[in-house]
C-alpha cells in the first residue's frame, strides 16, 4: 500500500528527460515537414506531443514503448532509403520491419498474448500472465511501428500518395488492435490485475484474425491512394479519437464478460478456481464504469470532430448519413448507461450485460454500417 | 371556498408533478434510448430517394403508410421532431432543476458538519497533537493548499475549529456543460434545419416543385428569396456558364433558393494518380456580387470549400456540360444506306433522325473522357485501364419505347484482335450487353458493313446460292429441276432468316419446321450450309480469294458472323462511332447556408468540456475537526468524501492523511473506523 500511496503522491519517476525527447521530436518533425505541414498539421503534432507527455508521466512503460517504436521506426526508414524495393533484399526488413512484416509479429505476439494470460489464470501461474503482459507490449510495439512504417511506405508510392495510415478499414482495423491493448495495459498497471488480460486480448485476436483473413483473402494490405474525400488533416484526429472510443468500449464489454463468468460461478461455489484467481467483482464493476467514461469522452470527441469535418467535406456538420446516425445511436446507448451508473447507481449484472450489448451496438456502427448500408461515409467497405 | 383552494392545489400539483416528471431521469432514459431506437429507421430505409422507387420496393399500399409515417425523411418527421423536442425539453427541466443546487455545490464549502457525522464518514481518521490549536489549524491548511484544496475555518465552539476543503468543483460544472450542451445543439440545429420550410408550406406559402423545368421556368411559389434561412442545397454548372440560385431537395420535389451573389464557373478539372484513381476534384470560381469591388477569384476542391458571406461552397459532383460530339453514323442496315453520316450533336440533346425508313428520336445522355476500369485481361483486377472516351444515348422509337446505349470511340483489343465496343440495354436495372464489331484492316467498319450489306444483297445471293447449289448437285447423274430449285430456295431462306435473327433464328426453324424423325439429321446439314454460305458470300468481296484465305481473314469472317448473328438483338439501325469531341464539364457545387452552426458548434465545445469535467475531475471534500484537548493536546479529525471514484479517493485519502499526521507532528495515532 505505501508504494501505491507515494506513487500517488509524486510524479512517477524523473520525467524531464522524457519531456525533453519529445520537444526534439516536435523541433525536429518541425524542422524537417516545415514546409509541408499546414497550420492544422502543425497544431496537432504539437497537441500529440503535449498528450503524449501527459501519458508518459503517469506510466513509465508507456515511454519506453513510444521510444522502441521510435528506434524501431527510424530503422526502418533508414533501411529503406528512397526505394520500395528494399523490403524485398533487405532481411531485416523483409522478415521484421517492413510494415506487413511487422503486423505479422503483431498478430502473432497478441494471439501468443492471449494463450499466455490463459494458461496463466488456468494454471494459476503469475509468471505466465507477466509473459502475457510482456508479449501484448511487443505485439503493440510491432503494430505501432508497422503503422509508423507503412506511414512512410505510402509516401513512397509516389509523389502526393502518402497519408496517415488509418485510412482504410484494414489499417483501422491495427489501430483498433493497438489502442485497445495500451487502454488494456494502462488499467492493467492501474489496478495491478493480470487476470483480465485474457478476456480483453480476446476481442484483440478476433480483429487480428479479422485482419488476417482480410490481408490473405482480399489483399486488403495493398496500399492505394486516397480518394479526394479523405485528403484531410481530420483524419489525423477524428480516426484516433474513434478508435479510443472503440477501444475503451470493446474493453468494457470484455471485462463485462469476465464479470458475468465470475458471478456465475460464484453462484454455484463461491469457493471456485476462476472466483478466487479473478479480481472481485466490484473492481471488475469499477473498471466497466472507467472504460466506458473513457470511452464515451473520447466517442463524443470524435463524433464532433468528425462533424466539423463533415462541415467541411460533405457540405454540413449533420446530413443523418447512416454513419452519423449510427455514432449518434452508439453515444445515446452509452449516455443512456453512464446515467443509469451515475444518477440511478445501478451496477453489477445488468450492467455488465449493457456494456456487452453495447459492444455489438458499436460494432455495427465500426462494421456493419460499411457492410450492410450506403452512404457518405462509405470508404472502409469490404 | 375550500372546495376550489382545494382544486387549485391539485391543479398546481398537475404542473409540478409534470415538471417533476419531465425532469426525470426515468423520462429521460427512455427518450435516449427511444432516440436511439427511432434513428434506427433512416439508417435501413434509404432516405430521401425518387418516390417511384419506394413504390416499387413497397406497392402501393406500404409506400402510402410509410410516406404518411414520414419513413422517406425520418428525421423530419413530426414524431421524430416531437422525441428531440421532447428529449429538450426534459434536459432542460433537469437543467432547471439542478442548477441552484450544482452552483452551491461547485463554491460552497460545507461548513455545518457536526463532529459526529465527521466520526460517521467511511473515510475518517484521527489523531493527537503536541502543537497548539492554532498551529494545527495553520499546517492544515498550508498542506491542504498544495494539495489543491480550498478550504475555511469555522469556529464551532469555543475550543473547536472546522476546517472544510474542497476540490474539483469543475465537477458540477461538468454536469452543467453537458446538459445545456445538448440543449444548445438541438436548439441551433433548428435553426440550420428545414423546419422554417416546412411551416411555409404549410401555410401554403411556398409549394414543392415535382416537374423537371429550366430556372425560368419555375413559378414564383417554389422559389425563395434571399434571406436568413438555413438551407442546403445543389446546382450543376457547365464550365464557362453562371448560376445564381440554388436547388434544394424536397422530398420527391426542390425550392429554388436565390443566392445574393452569382456564381461562374471557368474550368473544372479532374487530377488522377498514376494508377487512374481519381485525386482531386476541382472547380475554379468567380463570384460576381454588387457588394464586391472586383469579381472574387477562387479555386475550390474537396476538403477546401469557399465560405462567401455565410455560404458555404462546396466541391460535392461533377457531370457533362453539353460536350459537343462528332459521330458517324454506320448504317448496319443497308436500307439505311452504306456510306456513314457525319452528325453534330451536343450531350443532352434531343434530335429526330430518319435512318432508312425508321425514324428514331436520338437522345444524348452522356460523355465521359476516360473509363478507369478493370482490365478484363488481368488476372488481378486491381489493374486498371483506361478505355478511352465513351459517350451514352438513347434511342427512342416512334411507340416511345428507348434502348441505352454506351459506345466506346476506340476499338479495344480481344485475343489480339480489334473491335468497336457498343453496349445496349433495355432498361437502367439491366447491365449492358455488348455488341462486337469487327475492325478491318484501315481500323474502319467498312468492310464489316461491306460484308453485311452483301448478305442483303438478293442478287449475290442467288447467285452465289446457284453456284453452291449446283456445285452440290454436280455429282448427280441427271439434273433434278424440282430439288435444284428447293435447295436454292432453301440457302437463300437460311441466309435470310440468319439476317433477319441470327443464328437463334436459324435453330428455330430447324425446331419448328423440320419433321422429328430427320431433324437430328438434318440439323447438322442445314447449319452446315448456311456456314458455307456465309463463307462463299465474304469470298465474293474484293481482295478476298477463296484458295489464298488467310488466318486473320477467317477470324474476321467468324467475327463478322458473330456479329452479325446478334445485329437483330441490338436494335439499332446505325453504330454511331464518336469520331471528334469537345469535352464541356460541369461542376456539382453544393451550396449551404447554417446559421446555427456557430452556436452548434459552442454546444459542442461546451460538451466536451463538459464531459472531461464530469469524468476525470472528481469532487473531493475534506474535513479536518481540530479541537484543543486537556494537557495541552490537540485532536484532529480528518474525513473526507467525493462524489467519483471511490477507489481511487482510498488511497487519496491515504495519502492525505499521512502527509496532514506528518506534517502536523501527531503523537498519538488513532485510525478511526
Amino acid at each position: 500500500m505505501t508504494t501505491n500511496i507515494q506513487s500517488m503522491i509524486k510524479p512517477v519517476g524523473h520525467t524531464w528527460w522524457w519531456h525533453g525527447l519529445l520537444l526534439l521530436a516536435v523541433i525536429g518533425l518541425l524542422t524537417a515537414y516545415h514546409d509541408v505541414f499546414d497550420v492544422y498539421e502543425v497544431s496537432i503534432l504539437i497537441f500529440t506531443g503535449f498528450s503524449m507527455a501527459f501519458v508518459g508521466n503517469q506510466w513509465p512503460e508507456f515511454r519506453v514503448h513510444a521510444i522502441a517504436v521510435a528506434i524501431l521506426s527510424l530503422f526502418a526508414i533508414q533501411l529503406y532509403g528512397s526505394d520500395l524495393a528494399a523490403a524485398e533484399v533487405n532481411g531485416l526488413l523483409q522478415y521484421i520491419l517492413a510494415s506487413q512484416s511487422a503486423i505479422m509479429w503483431m498478430s502473432v505476439f497478441f494471439i501468443a498474448a492471449t494463450l499466455a494470460y490463459f494458461g496463466g489464470l488456468i494454471f494459476r501461474s503469475a509468471y505466465t500472465e507477466k509473459i502475457g503482459t510482456s508479449f501484448t507490449w511487443i505485439a503493440t510495439t510491432f503494430g505501432m511501428t508497422g503503422l509508423m512504417v507503412r506511414w512512410r511506405e505510402t509516401h513512397m508510392m509516389g509523389a502526393d500518395i502518402g497519408y496517415i495510415p488509418v485510412s482504410n478499414l484494414y489499417e483501422v482495423f491495427i489501430l483498433f488492435a493497438v489502442i485497445t491493448a495500451l487502454i488494456y495495459l494502462f488499467y492493467e498497471r492501474r489496478y495491478q490485475v493480470r487476470s483480465l488480460g485474457g478476456f480483453v486480448l480476446l476481442v484483440i485476436s478476433a480483429a487480428v484474425a479479422f485482419q488476417l483473413w482480410y490481408a490473405f483473402e482480399r489483399n486488403a494490405h495493398e496500399i492505394q491512394p486516397l480518394v479526394p474525400a479523405l485528403q484531410s488533416y481530420w483524419m489525423k484526429i477524428h480516426v484516433p479519437a474513434n478508435f479510443i472510443g472503440y477501444g475503451a468500449f470493446a474493453m468494457a464489454a470484455m471485462v463485462g464478460v469476465a464479470y458475468l463468468l465470475v458471478n456465475w460461478r460464484m453462484q454455484k461455489n463461491p469457493s471456485a478456481s476462476l472466483v478466487k484467481s479473478m479480481p472481485p467483482l466490484s473492481m471488475m464493476d469499477d473498471l466497466m464504469y472507467k472504460s466506458i467514461a473513457l470511452g464515451f469522452a473520447f466517442f463524443t470527441v470524435a463524433t464532433i470532430l468528425g462533424a466539423l469535418w463533415a462541415a467541411e467535406a460533405w457540405g454540413g456538420y449533420w446530413s443523418w448519413d447512416p454513419k452519423e446516425t449510427w455514432a449518434l445511436i452508439v453515444w445515446l446507448n452509452y449516455a443512456a448507461w453512464l446515467h443509469m451508473r451515475m444518477t440511478k447507481g445501478w451496477n453489477g449484472v445488468p450492467m455488465a450485460w449493457w456494456a456487452i450489448v453495447g459492444l455489438f451496438v458499436t460494432l455495427f456502427a465500426f462494421l456493419g454500417v460499411n457492410m450492410f448500408l450506403s452512404g457518405l461515409h462509405s470508404y472502409g467497405g469490404l | 371556498m375550500s372546495e376550489s383552494t382545494k382544486k387549485g392545489q391539485s391543479h398546481l400539483g398537475f404542473w409540478r408533478r409534470l415538471f417533476v416528471f419531465l425532469g426525470s431521469m426515468e423520462l429521460a432514459i427512455i427518450l435516449l434510448l427511444t432516440l436511439a431506437i427511432a434513428s434506427i429507421i433512416g439508417t435501413v430505409l434509404q432516405q430521401n430517394q425518387p418516390y417511384a422507387d419506394y413504390v416499387i420496393k413497397f406497392g402501393p399500399f406500404w409506400f402510402e403508410v410509410f410516406e404518411q409515417l414520414g419513413l422517406y425523411d425520418v428525421y423530419s418527421a413530426l414524431w421524430f421532431l416531437a422525441i428531440l423536442a421532447l428529449l429538450v425539453i426534459s434536459t432542460s427541466v433537469c437543467v432547471i432543476r439542478h442548477f441552484p443546487m450544482m452552483v452551491r455545490e461547485m463554491w460552497q464549502l460545507r461548513t455545518n458538519v457536526q463532529k459526529k457525522s465527521l466520526r460517521a464518514m467511511r473515510h475518517s481518521v484521527q489523531w493527537q497533537t503536541g502543537a497548539s490549536l492554532q498551529n494545527t489549524i495553520a499546517v492544515i491548511q498550508q498542506q491542504l493548499k498544495l494539495s489543491g484544496f480550498r478550504s475555511r475555518q469555522t469556529v464551532k465552539q469555543d475550543d473547536a475549529v472546522l476546517v472544510s476543503a474542497m476540490r474539483g468543483g469543475m465537477n458540477r460544472l461538468g454536469y452543467l456543460f453537458t446538459h445545456i450542451a445538448i440543449v444548445v445543439i438541438c436548439i441551433g440545429g433548428l435553426f440550420d434545419s428545414n423546419l422554417p420550410l416546412k411551416l411555409a408550406e404549410w401555410r401554403g406559402d411556398i409549394k414543392i416543385e415535382t416537374r423537371d423545368l429550366s430556372v425560368s421556368e419555375i413559378p414564383e411559389e417554389s422559389r425563395l428569396a434571399v434571406g436568413n434561412n438555413g438551407f442546403r442545397g445543389t446546382v450543376s454548372i457547365p464550365e464557362g456558364r453562371a448560376a445564381e440560385v440554388a436547388f434544394l431537395p424536397v422530398r420527391d420535389g426542390y425550392l429554388v433558393q436565390a443566392l445574393p451573389f452569382r456564381i461562374e464557373v471557368k474550368d473544372f478539372r479532374i487530377e488522377h494518380y498514376p494508377n487512374g484513381q481519381p485525386k482531386s476534384f476541382e472547380s475554379d470560381l468567380v463570384i460576381h456580387d454588387p457588394m464586391l469591388e472586383s469579381p472574387l477569384e477562387e479555386t475550390i476542391s474537396v476538403n477546401h470549400p469557399l465560405i462567401y458571406r455565410d455560404h458555404a461552397i462546396y466541391q460535392a459532383s461533377f457531370s457533362d456540360g453539353g460536350s459537343a460530339l462528332t459521330l458517324d453514323a454506320w448504317p448496319l442496315d443497308s436500307r439505311a444506306g452504306t456510306e456513314p453520316v457525319a452528325i453534330e450533336v451536343k450531350v443532352y440533346e434531343t434530335r429526330q433522325m430518319l435512318w432508312g425508313e425508321e425514324m428514331m428520336q436520338l437522345e444524348m445522355t452522356g460523355f465521359r473522357p476516360f473509363n478507369i476500369n478493370p482490365d478484363p485481361t488481368e488476372d488481378n483486377p486491381k489493374n486498371l485501364r483506361d478505355f478511352g472516351p465513351n459517350f451514352t444515348f438513347k434511342l427512342r422509337s416512334q411507340t416511345g419505347e428507348a434502348r441505352e446505349y454506351e459506345n466506346y470511340m476506340f476499338p479495344v483489343l480481344r485475343d489480339d484482335r480489334e473491335y468497336f465496343l457498343s453496349g445496349v440495354r433495355n432498361s437502367p436495372a439491366e447491365s449492358f450487353a455488348y455488341l462486337y464489331l469487327p475492325v478491318d484492316e484501315d481500323g474502319s467498319l467498312k468492310q464489316f458493313l461491306q460484308y453485311a450489306a452483301l448478305l442483303r444483297d438478293e442478287g449475290v445471293v442467288t447467285k452465289v446460292a446457284n453456284t453452291m447449289m449446283l456445285e452440290a448437285l454436280s455429282m448427280l447423274p441427271e439434273r433434278d429441276t424440282a430439288l435444284e430449285n428447293s435447295l436454292q430456295q432453301t440457302l437463300q431462306t437460311l441466309i435470310n432468316m440468319f439476317v433477319r435473327g441470327g443464328f437463334d433464328e436459324v435453330r428455330d426453324f430447324i425446331e419448328n419446321s423440320l419433321p422429328d424423325a430427320e431433324r437430328d439429321n438434318l440439323a447438322p446439314a442445314y447449319l452446315g450450309m448456311l456456314r458455307e454460305m456465309l463463307a462463299r458470300i465474304y469470298f465474293t468481296m474484293d481482295g478476298n480469294d477463296a484458295q489464298d484465305v488467310s488466318n486473320e481473314q477467317l477470324l474476321f469472317l467468324q467475327d463478322a458472323v458473330d456479329a452479325i448473328g446478334t445485329l437483330s438483338r441490338y436494335g439499332a439501325p446505325v453504330f454511331l462511332h464518336l469520331t471528334k469531341f469537345e469535352h464541356v464539364q460541369s461542376t456539382g457545387l453544393q451550396i449551404a447556408k447554417a446559421p446555427g452552426k456557430n452556436v452548434v458548434y459552442l454546444g459542442c465545445a461546451l460538451l466536451i468540456i463538459g464531459v472531461f469535467l464530469l469524468f476525470y475531475v472528481p469532487q473531493r471534500r475534506l474535513w479536518a475537526w481540530v479541537e484543543q484537548q486537556e494537557g495541552g493536546l490537540t485532536e484532529v479529525i480528518l474525513a473526507g468524501a467525493t462524489n467519483r471514484n471511490p477507489r481511487e479517493f482510498d488511497s487519496f485519502f491515504s495519502a492525505q492523511q499521512a502527509v496532514l499526521m506528518a506534517s502536523t507532528g501527531n503523537s498519538f495515532d488513532q485510525p478511526g473506523s
